[in-house]
């Protein structure tokens, strides 16, 4: 792997909107109303904006959905696109951010996602469109939906490691109980490893626990270049960057137990200069308990088959050894499509600047976020410092 | 509610077209020998456009299978639950099938099954499938 220099960028505006069932929010609104309260976090104004990237939404599908929103927003940018990459389209955006202040493009790069998925569609047709990833002619005539996929990969998974329902459920029950700290999270109720066993079956070996929620909402984060952070309110500094690419269609995937967080994750830590043991906090995508799990593993933070063995031992919470997802992740916090992925990225910088309130890491001065998009297809690692 | 229909294009045309005379084709690279299950123009390994059809033998190996309560549509809906599976096939690649049959909720990882053509639609349009080989 060739040697690539620290990053430079810095994160300077982070928000996120209200989290959950929001009768009456629109997907612009949600974008419009995360821009405003990132400019202020940061202490930017929208004139100071000069590069805007967007995601995607499902309840307003568009061929442009940076053009609408900047004439929503009314910003005039000199640099504009959307990004797409499912899950892990949040990261992407921000390594896409991160490139555009580095080079010299842009000085302030607004990154902001949102949708009403919950209460903009029924909840049917957010299942049936999530399950497009699918191969339209290999896959989706087999009633392939994205937790049958998942459920394929956890299959495999407890094959290879024989490990019982609780180590998955863990993973549930440690999110939950991060959620209850945080007054937005859209679940807050305790949850017991009974409960998440007990659930019905969506896709065995996965049940309704296992998978994370639908949420409207929005979040938008802001990169700047180093000088141009400089007067902003509080900087967080992108360290470290990586993707790693193996494959849409699970069909296709190389394997059914290792994935390309492996290499991205290590492209973000040996650009960052440091080791996975020496990060304090991880915000990683979880979009079910088995994303997490494989996820944790083959990045090394744990050895494979240990995960969730660590999960029920509290390494993952608040207090352990790796507190994961302090916010409560997707799985209990908020999942509004490409903003679910920025959520996790909204929390290090919070853990990171030390206002994460109740949920504050001590000390927490390295974060690593991660996005994955599709069946564990699309993957972007960060790792994330203080100032 | 009738489950889905594949629509073949250029690519993958030969694939269907072999189904419904109930055979199961992989597209080779004669230029490297990959074998590759998604059809293509091109090789996914050496990127050749040297591609033949060759037959695979009806047989399989469970990879993962997941029985699914809750289908992506109205028309799944109306068919769970459904073992959905991915299958090594002979011919060296790996499918997305269901498995039908008797006892198709019991299947394992590692177990061998049969491939087989199921009628779908009105025009029993052949979908490969994978059943359970029983002894
Ligand atoms: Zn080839």
């Amino acid at each position: 792997m060739t040697t690539r220099k620290q990053h430079t960028a810095r994160i300077t505006g982070v928000a996120d909107t209200a989290m959950g069932e929001l009768p009456g929010s629109t997907a612009m609104g949600l974008h419009a109303e995360a821009t405003t309260a990132a400019l202020k976090d940061a202490g930017l104004t929208a004139a100071d904006i000069d590069g805007v990237l967007c995601g995607y939404s499902m309840t307003m599908p568009h061929l442009m959905l940076s053009s609408v929103f900047c004439e929503y927003y009314r910003l005039r940018p000199s640099f504009n696109t959307a990004i797409q990459a499912g899950g892990a389209t949040a990261c992407i955006m921000l390594a896409n951010a991160v490139a555009l202040v580095e080079s010299g493009a842009c000085r302030h790069v607004l990154c902001v996602t949102g949708d009403n998925r919950l209460t903009g569609m029924t909840r049917d047709g957010a299942v049936a469109a999530l399950a497009s990833v699918g191969h339209p002619e290999f896959e989706q005539p087999y009633g392939m939906s994205v937790p049958a996929a998942y459920a394929l990969v956890a299959q495999a998974y407890l094959h290879e490691y024989g490990i019982g329902r609780d180590e998955l459920s863990a993973i549930s029950v440690a999110a939950r109980a991060h959620a209850a700290l945080h007054p937005k999270a859209y679940k807050r109720d305790p949850l017991s490893l009974a409960e998440v066993a007990n659930s019905r079956v969506i896709a065995s070996p996965l049940r309704l626990l296992d998978c994370c929620l639908i949420s409207d909402g929005g979040a938008a984060v802001i990169v700047s270049a180093a000088d141009a952070a400089r007067d902003t309110r509080k900087p967080v500094r992108v360290l470290g960057s990586g993707q790693g690419h193996t494959h849409e269609h699970i069909m296709a995937a190389p394997s059914l137990t290792d994935f390309g967080c492996k290499t991205s994750s290590a492209m973000a830590f040996a650009q960052a200069g440091v080791t996975a043991a020496e990060i304090d906090v991880a915000e990683i995508y979880d979009s079910f308990t088995i994303t997490l799990l494989t996820e944790l593993e083959s990045i090394g933070f744990f050895e494979k088959g240990e995960a969730g063995k660590a999960a029920l031992a509290g390494d993952i919470s608040l207090g352990g050894r790796l507190p994961v997802n302090t916010h409560g992740g997707l799985m209990s916090y908020g999942h509004s499509g490409a903003a679910g992925g920025a959520f996790h990225i909204v929390e290090a910088a919070h853990q990171l600047r030390g206002e994460a309130d109740a949920r504050q890491v001590a000390g927490a001065g390295l974060a690593f976020v991660h996005g994955d998009g599709g069946i564990l297809s699309a993957h972007c690692s960060l790792v994330l410092g203080q100032e | 509610m009738t489950l889905p229909l594949p629509s073949p294009n250029a690519d993958s045309r030969p694939y269907w077209d072999a189904a419904q005379q109930g055979r199961l084709v992989v597209q080779h690279c004669a230029t490297c020998g990959t074998v590759q299950a998604v059809p293509r123009g091109c090789c996914g390994n050496c990127q050749s456009p040297a591609l033949e059809w060759r037959d695979s033998a009806l047989r399989g190996t469970v990879a993962s299978f997941s029985v699914v309560h809750r289908g992506p549509t109205a028309a799944f809906r109306d068919s769970t639950p459904y073992v959905l599976a991915l299958i090594d096939v002979a011919g060296g690649v790996r499918l997305m099938l269901n498995i039908i049959g008797p006892g198709r909720e019991e299947v394992q990882i590692g177990e061998e099954v049969e491939i087989t053509f199921e009628p779908r639609g009105e025009a029993g349009f052949q979908m490969p499938q994978a059943r359970r080989i029983t002894a």
